[in-house]
């Protein structure tokens, strides 16, 4: 009689097998209900967007038709307004991003040692990124009102004028970047304050018996070898910048003059409050194309960095 | 006059404590204002700016209730950010370790499959998601603000914050709990969860806030006053003509934020650790 005895060399194939197969099947069974949501509010989604992003969609008669990539062409060559919400969305970036990553890093390099007081700095710059959006847009709408608001008040104490902040283009867009900078800034300097802590001190030590000066120290030593998380900070704050939505809606809704118009607003706006489905879809394969490509340099970029 | 070194240190400390405090003040400074303002009269509210209130006026807060359903919002936002944030831990738990732990085919290709998702946007996918939720019947309804925030981008970041922590743990523990007879399942109830503390904790922490702050699917999803959540909730103090009731919303904006910040407060460390953990996987 040959019994299935489990002596480990001379197993027989059959139940290691079965095994395997079993635990392939619960493997797939775990991840089985975030696979099945991923589908369902993920990957159809995505899949549909592209459809609608080649239809025109009347929403009132619920008629779908196909027309090519009519929708694209309407807002890279047609539409007047695309190229100004873009625009719009680079002067977002390119004014919060080097702001906010400069503050980030000043903030950690000065409070990355142990030390009175750091806990006080670090849970102040922090508490607006437990702040909901929301509140926060609504508070600093309140304080930078024209003459009323707490700021031109202040201003006006040490004899400056301030303007209307949010009911003038060029300032309305300062201060939505300002005030987002402000929301924000403490998540990089979290981030940048763990990069700093995971330099050996060693290599300040070494620097410092060779003579060199603070600054010299950052130049040569510390920021070289920041320059991983600089770049993947980089980038993932550029990607938020264009995903800006709620921010913006509360404090400005795109004004003035579409001044603070911008990417994830405009599709907000041409989707759900001008029902053109198949415009808002093309902006949303338009803002895709623009993260993705963040993305994948993030990702070359991650790769050139622990080769 | 000569300084000693030690005299030089403390002076240099003061500065840079004095250069600090100034850079804090816009970021302390809007809570302050926001707590101040809230107990200020409609007029008092554009007199001159003074942090304490000459008349201290708590009818505000009573005000916030009787304009709308406040009480039934607060509600809302706390049983969905409650509701998404169990839904979220057991979920990507369970597909962070079937991920870290078990060999599958496919299992490569999968998270290939799903960290792709991080590089899209929820904005993207809210316009088909908006069809998807009227074809099922669930316009005004929380299920949206449930099930979207789970299977979306913040899910998936949930379950490879949890898959990394797995990897990280030691085999052996699962392995004894493995030989003791425990299914697949009871090893990540029994042991590999309870390893898992910090994750989970992290997990918590940064979903419970994600869906207490979302601000477009409810105002995309919702449309009935008393379905609303906070954040929805916030932005609707106005008067009739589209103008914020300022002292109102500062009222009620408090009322919303005073918790968060008294709970960060008492937890800011784990709470930062939090952040930074997602920050760098995500």
């Amino acid at each position: 009689m040959t019994g299935h005895v489990r002596t480990g060399t001379t197993a027989p194939r059959a139940p290691w097998l079965t095994l395997r197969r079993r635990e392939m099947f619960e493997g797939w069974l775990f991840v089985s209900p975030t696979l099945i949501g991923f589908l369902i509010f993920f990957l159809g989604p995505l899949i549909a967007i592209v459809i609608y992003s080649l239809s025109e969609w009347n929403l009132l008669s619920q008629q779908m038709t196909y027309i090519g990539t009519a929708n694209y062409q309407d807002a890279l060559t047609q539409n007047p307004d695309f190229w100004h919400v873009i625009r719009n969305s680079v002067i977002f970036a390119a004014g919060l991003v080097p702001l906010n990553m400069t503050l980030a890093l000043a903030l950690a390099l000065a409070l990355c040692r142990p030390g009175r007081g750091v806990v006080f700095f670090r849970t102040a710059f922090f508490a607006p990124v437990v702040t909901s959006a929301v509140a926060w847009a609504i508070v600093w709408k309140f304080l930078l009102q024209g003459e009323a608001g707490a700021v031109n008040q202040m201003l006006a104490t040490v004899g400056i004028n301030g303007p209307n902040w949010l009911r003038e283009p060029d300032w309305a867009m300062v201060a939505v970047i300002a005030t987002r900078v402000l929301k924000m800034v403490g998540l990089n300097m979290i981030l940048y304050i763990a990069a700093l802590q995971s330099i050996p001190r060693d290599y300040e030590d070494a620097a410092r018996l060779e003579g060199a000066g603070n600054w010299q120290i950052f130049r040569m030593v510390t920021w070289p070898l920041l320059a991983p998380s600089t770049l993947i900070i980089m980038v993932i704050t550029t990607i938020g910048s264009f995903k800006v939505f709620d921010h913006i809606y509360l404090m400005t809704g795109g004004g003035p003059e579409n001044g603070t118009l911008v990417l994830a607003f405009y599709i907000y706006e041409q989707a759900f409050e001008f029902f053109n489905v198949g415009y808002a879809s093309a902006l949303a394969m338009i803002m895709f194309a623009i993260v993705l490509v963040l993305a994948l340099v993030q990702i070359m970029l991650r790769q050139k960095g622990s080769a | 006059m000569e300084l000693t070194i030690r005299q030089a240190a403390i002076v240099k400390k003061l500065c840079w404590t004095l250069a600090l405090s100034v850079v804090a003040v816009p970021f302390l400074f809007p809570f302050l204002w926001m707590i101040s303002s809230a107990f200020k009269n409609a007029n008092e509210i554009f007199g001159q700016p003074s942090l304490i209130p000459d008349v201290w006026r708590w009818r505000n807060f009573v005000e916030v209730f009787e304009y709308q359903p406040f009480a039934r919002q607060y509600f809302n936002s706390i049983y969905i950010a409650v509701l998404v944030t169990g839904l979220t831990l057991i979920l990507s738990s369970l597909a962070g370790y079937a991920l870290a732990r078990m060999r599958f085919a496919g299992a490569g290709l999968l998270m290939l499959f799903l960290l792709s998702a991080l590089m899209v946007p929820e904005e993207v996918t809210i316009v088909p998601n908006f069809f998807l939720m009227k074809w099922l019947g669930a316009m005004d309804t929380h299920i949206p603000l449930v099930l979207l925030p789970v299977f979306g981008p913040h899910g998936v970041m949930a379950t490879f914050l949890m898959r990394q922590y797995f990897v990280s743990l030691p085999k052996e523990l699962e392995e004894a709990g493995k030989m003791d007879g425990l299914s697949r399942l009871g090893v990540w109830w029994k042991i590999a969860l309870p390893m898992s503390r910090p994750a989970l904790a992290a997990v918590a922490i940064i979903t419970f806030l994600f869906s207490w702050n979302l601000f477009l699917e409810p105002l995309v999803f919702l449309s009935s006053i008393e379905n609303f959540t906070l954040p929805l909730a916030l932005s609707n103090f106005t008067d009739p003509y589209g103008s914020p009731l300022w002292h109102l919303q500062l009222a009620a904006t408090s009322l919303a934020v005073v918790p968060i910040l008294i709970v960060y407060l008492i937890a800011q460390r784990q709470i930062i650790e939090s952040f930074a953990m997602s920050g760098v996987k995500g």
